[in-house]
């Protein structure tokens, strides 16, 4: 009989993490691939030239954010994306919808859609594409000119998060009705009287300066408001209850994602605001003022999604915002 | 009720141009200008965006499907390697060495590509191009995160690696790279596409990524030859986005052609130059060697680039002002900057060393023109003094040339006995150059330039020591307090590999193949 | 005349792309290395869906290509139904 004598190899680590996570997770201890992904990446010194396009400030500069903090690592994300879990998250939520798209079109769901519903859905819906356009190009600014890894790796998932919104609601579109739809949705962006107020909201969002005055506006104020009007009082509880259960379903990536993100939003938020007086009233300013406008320009969309009760139901979006915005640490 | 026929599938362009173009609209509410600021800020005339247009056309949903599908196979293969102690399977600890310089100073550069790219993918007014610097611009993150995972394990068990980004914005060597990708970041957004996606992702491409990863192949890294392949695939529509953002901007008029050759021409020098790095790496510090630098740069510039140019020349574009003196130099650089690195190897964050006699073979070999007439005596009077116990290190600091911030060590075309020296005067001082195109970049921009961060100049002026260290202390050693600044553990991070902590764990451990097939 | 080429990853799922590109283009070569299949074509390569789903006897999406994709050369043209590589203008 032999006996294996198997000798495992005791070999230990000389060290569990990189310094520069180490540092900012309180020693040298095992780190999540998160941490390493993320704390500590950005260039912080000795930066070689100034921006020719933007010479006041540093390549990577703190100060084009009015709000300040000791270390901007401290906003990390609580869904703890990094590339990887990002993408992995968003391609099971693609074939849902992919799922969810051959179900309805195996059994011709869209073609046995009330005419009236239809057309609603594509009032509302279409010129939705743009608002998301804008949620796009404005986390890309927080991207590309915010301060930390923590902050702008976030907002680059945000960006492409908001370009698939637009697209998505594109493929409804194309689904719904001929390609027209398209360009109807469009004219009413452009010219229907209802829909100016949100496109200058919109657009003043667009020539924003302050990284964190755009995130607060578009992330929190704008979409925190949208979403659960959109999708929720008028996908779910309208327009699902007159025979537009197969929108709710070909949709559905987009309430799934902006309750997920809320997450993300809700943490930068209020740990922002935490650091100090300054800051709080700062975030609490910029969720006022935009919350208010937000309403102002949702007002006549709830209107042609809802009619009479369109007030009524943004109202009670409005009181769950101010819920939200309480729950993060911001002033009444 | 009326059932309808499902309408007609679009087609892919018209799905996709849907998906795009027709998303932006034509802001009235605020100016153009103020929403796009970049538009006309390099001189550059567009006069027709929609004529970019993006070959692959991948939707928001596809990208998601594709790369979550990469990322579940690279990091299942990133998770066996840890598990099966993958790092002590490379042929040599030598060959870590390669792997330190790739954290240092590539992995950096993968997140600057990613903010740079975020920046156009705001400021473009084109939506096509818009979305296609969008996709770079998570594609680089990818990568940043993805090395930073492949490396980590690495990390646990050698040195040269656990302050990367410490050293990547303080060590002199390091402001090669750091400088490179600032200066395309600080341009404008035009001049960083020509710079990064032209230049570099479509030029230059294979010679920063063909050494790494077949050396990483050669010599066992299966972690980085994966890491390498799944990123080769977004590579391809980088190096897409490469040629089609030239022929758009040389398309829309015919004034944007001197703007872009003369960035063909900056842009081709600073990136060759950062090459040295490479080229260094590629013929010094791969155990088991593949190609010499030289090979590959026959392989990929003077081929491949070849042909590219003599396709580009029905718009007016010439080959780059360098290309003659880079081609000469392939016969030389690889071997200069080892000596260099080897001379200040107390100052760099991975080892140096000799190469063995069988190494010296094979290079002699490769350089039938250089090699033995001007580096193996030097490389051979080095190793005498190793075996004297004499291992010399330079005490001094070097010169480094002001625009691409390589020491001086560099010689004339065409007579290496010589070092190139080239300078100019801007403003009342003296600025030294390693080459005429170096010059000749910070004369057209001196405003730029004279802000560089020099690494050798910051120490001389005292800017590299803690805030806690005393000159007036007895004992001041200013070399070593630089080292202290560097954040360096000071004969693990540095100096010989012979003798290093790294060489005798690797051994300890039983690491390497040869020793793996004498166990059970 | 310039080649045009398109490299995979050598795997399970590259096989039946590069066995349908060889059947579609008598002029293409295929070069194997460790790890990697390069085709290599004069002036003109075209990939088809159909031949690659003849190959694999299921339905497949062009854009699959992606996945296993390492590099490529040439000017691109896709639509639905075909990718194509081309040197001319």
């Amino acid at each position: 009989m032999t006996t294996i004598d198997l000798q495992q190899r005791e070999i230990k680590p000389l060290r569990n993490t990189f310094d520069h996570v180490a540092r900012l997770i309180g020693g040298d201890k095992p780190a999540s691939r998160y941490q390493e992904a993320t704390l500590g990446a950005q260039p912080t010194a000795n930066f070689h030239y100034r921006p020719t396009w933007e010479p006041q400030y540093e390549l990577f500069d703190a100060s084009r954010s009015a709000i300040k903090l000791a270390d901007w690592y401290v906003l990390r994300d609580p869904r703890q994306y990094y590339y990887a879990t990002w993408t992995m998250a968003r391609s099971r939520q693609q074939e849902a919808v992919e799922t969810n798209y051959q179900f309805v079109d195996s059994r011709k769901l869209l073609g046995k859609l009330p005419d009236d519903v239809r057309a609603h859905a594509c009032q509302v819906l279409m010129p939705l594409r743009h608002v998301a356009w804008a949620g796009n190009m404005n986390n890309c600014f927080i991207a590309a000119y915010g301060y930390g890894t923590a902050l702008t790796a976030a907002a680059t998932f945000h960006s492409m998060d908001h370009l698939g919104v637009a697209q998505y609601l594109t493929r409804l579109g194309l689904a719904l009705d001929e390609p027209g739809v398209l360009e109807a949705g469009k004219n009413d962006w452009l010219s229907d009287p209802r829909w100016q107020v949100l496109r200058r909201h919109v657009e003043d969002m667009l020539v924003l300066k302050d990284p964190m005055e755009i995130f607060v506006a578009q992330n929190l104020a704008l979409d925190g408001l949208l979403y659960p009007l959109i999708y929720g009082a008028f996908i779910d509880d309208h327009l699902a209850t007159r025979g537009g259960t197969s929108i709710a379903l070909l949709t559905g990536f987009m309430p799934e994602w902006h309750d997920e993100s809320a997450r993300w939003v809700d943490a930068v938020t209020k740990t922002a605001a935490a650091e100090s007086p300054e800051n709080k009233a700062l975030i609490t300013g910029w969720a006022k003022a935009w919350g208010n406008r937000a309403m102002a320009a949702l007002t006549p969309v709830a209107e042609i999604a809802l009619g009479s009760a369109g007030q009524a139901a943004l109202a009670a979006v409005r009181a769950d915002y101010n819920a939200r915005c309480k729950k993060a640490g911001l002033e009444a | 009720m009326d059932t309808r026929v499902n309408p007609k599938k679009p087609g892919l362009k018209e799905r996709y141009a849907a998906m795009t173009r027709g998303l932006s609209w034509e802001p009235s509410y605020q100016p153009r200008d103020k929403v796009f600021p970049f538009d006309k800020y390099e001189g550059i005339r567009i006069h027709d965006w929609n004529a970019f247009a993006d070959p692959f056309r991948l939707t928001v949903d596809a990208y998601w499907k594709y790369q979550g599908e990469k990322e579940k196979k690279l990091y299942a293969v990133i998770e066996a390697f840890a598990q099966n102690h993958g790092e002590l399977g490379v042929t040599d600890a030598r060959y870590i060495n390669a792997l330190k310089l790739f954290i240092q100073g590539v992995t950096p550069l993968e997140y600057y590509a990613h903010r740079g790219f975020a920046h156009l993918a705001r400021q473009f007014g084109g939506d096509g191009l818009r979305l296609a610097c969008l996709y770079q611009s998570a594609d680089e993150l990818r990568h940043q995160q993805t090395e930073t995972h492949a490396m980590s394990v690495y990390n646990k068990y050698f040195h040269g690696m656990h302050e990367s980004n410490h050293w990547f914005d303080n060590v002199w060597y390091l402001s090669v790279p750091k400088s490179f990708f600032e200066d395309a970041f600080s341009g404008g957004p035009f001049e960083f596409l020509t710079a990064v996606s032209f230049s570099f992702e479509y030029v230059l491409t294979n010679l920063l990524f063909v050494p790494f990863m077949s050396g990483a192949a050669h010599n066992g890294d299966m972690s980085t030859v994966t890491f390498g392949f799944s990123a080769q695939s977004d590579e391809s529509r980088h190096m897409t986005l490469g040629i089609e953002c030239i022929k758009f901007m040389l398309e829309q008029d015919p004034a944007n052609v001197p703007i872009v050759q003369r960035w063909i021409d900056k842009w081709f020098w600073r990136g060759y130059r950062l090459l040295t790095l490479v080229a260094m790496m590629q013929d010094y510090m791969l155990p088991k060697r593949v190609m010499s630098w030289k090979e590959a740069w026959e392989m990929y510039a003077e081929a491949n680039g070849g042909a590219l140019f003599a396709d580009l020349a029905r718009y007016g574009i010439r080959l780059p002002k360098g290309w003659a003196d880079a081609c000469e130099g392939k016969h030389h650089i690889s071997h200069q900057a080892w000596n260099t690195f080897y001379n200040y190897g107390a100052a760099a964050a991975f080892h140096t060393w000799v190469p063995e006699t069988e190494e010296m073979k094979w290079l002699s070999q490769k350089y039938p023109d250089s090699f033995d007439k001007f580096y193996r005596p030097r490389l051979e009077h080095y190793a005498e003094r190793a075996a004297q116990g004499k291992r010399f290190y330079n005490g001094t600091l070097p010169m480094l040339c002001t625009t691409c911030q390589i020491p001086m060590l560099f010689t004339e075309p065409g007579d290496p006995r010589w070092i190139a020296y080239r300078e100019t005067q801007h403003d009342g001082d003296t600025y030294h150059f390693c080459s005429d195109h170096c010059r000749e970049i910070f004369e057209h921009e001196p405003q730029k330039y004279v802000q560089s961060w020099l690494p050798v100049h910051q120490i001389y002026q005292g800017h590299c020591f803690s805030p806690d260290a005393d000159p007036t202390q007895p004992g001041f050693d200013p070399l070593g307090e630089v080292l202290r600044f560097y954040k360096f553990n000071l004969d693990h991070d540095n100096m010989d590999f012979e003798g290093s902590e790294d060489q005798r764990n690797f051994r300890e451990w039983g690491g390497g193949q040869d020793a793996k097939e004498g166990q059970l | 005349m310039s080649n045009v080429f398109i490299a995979f990853q050598a795997n399970e799922e590259s096989r039946p792309i590069v066995d349908a590109i060889l059947a579609d283009n008598p002029q293409a070569t295929a070069v194997h290395s460790p790890g990697l299949v390069k085709i290599d074509c004069p002036q003109r390569l075209v990939i088809k869906r159909e031949s690659i789903e003849e190959q694999i006897g299921r339905s497949f999406d062009l854009q699959q290509l992606h996945i296993n994709l390492v590099t490529l050369s040439g000017n691109i043209d896709e639509d639905d139904d075909q990718l194509t590589l081309s040197w001319t203008h």
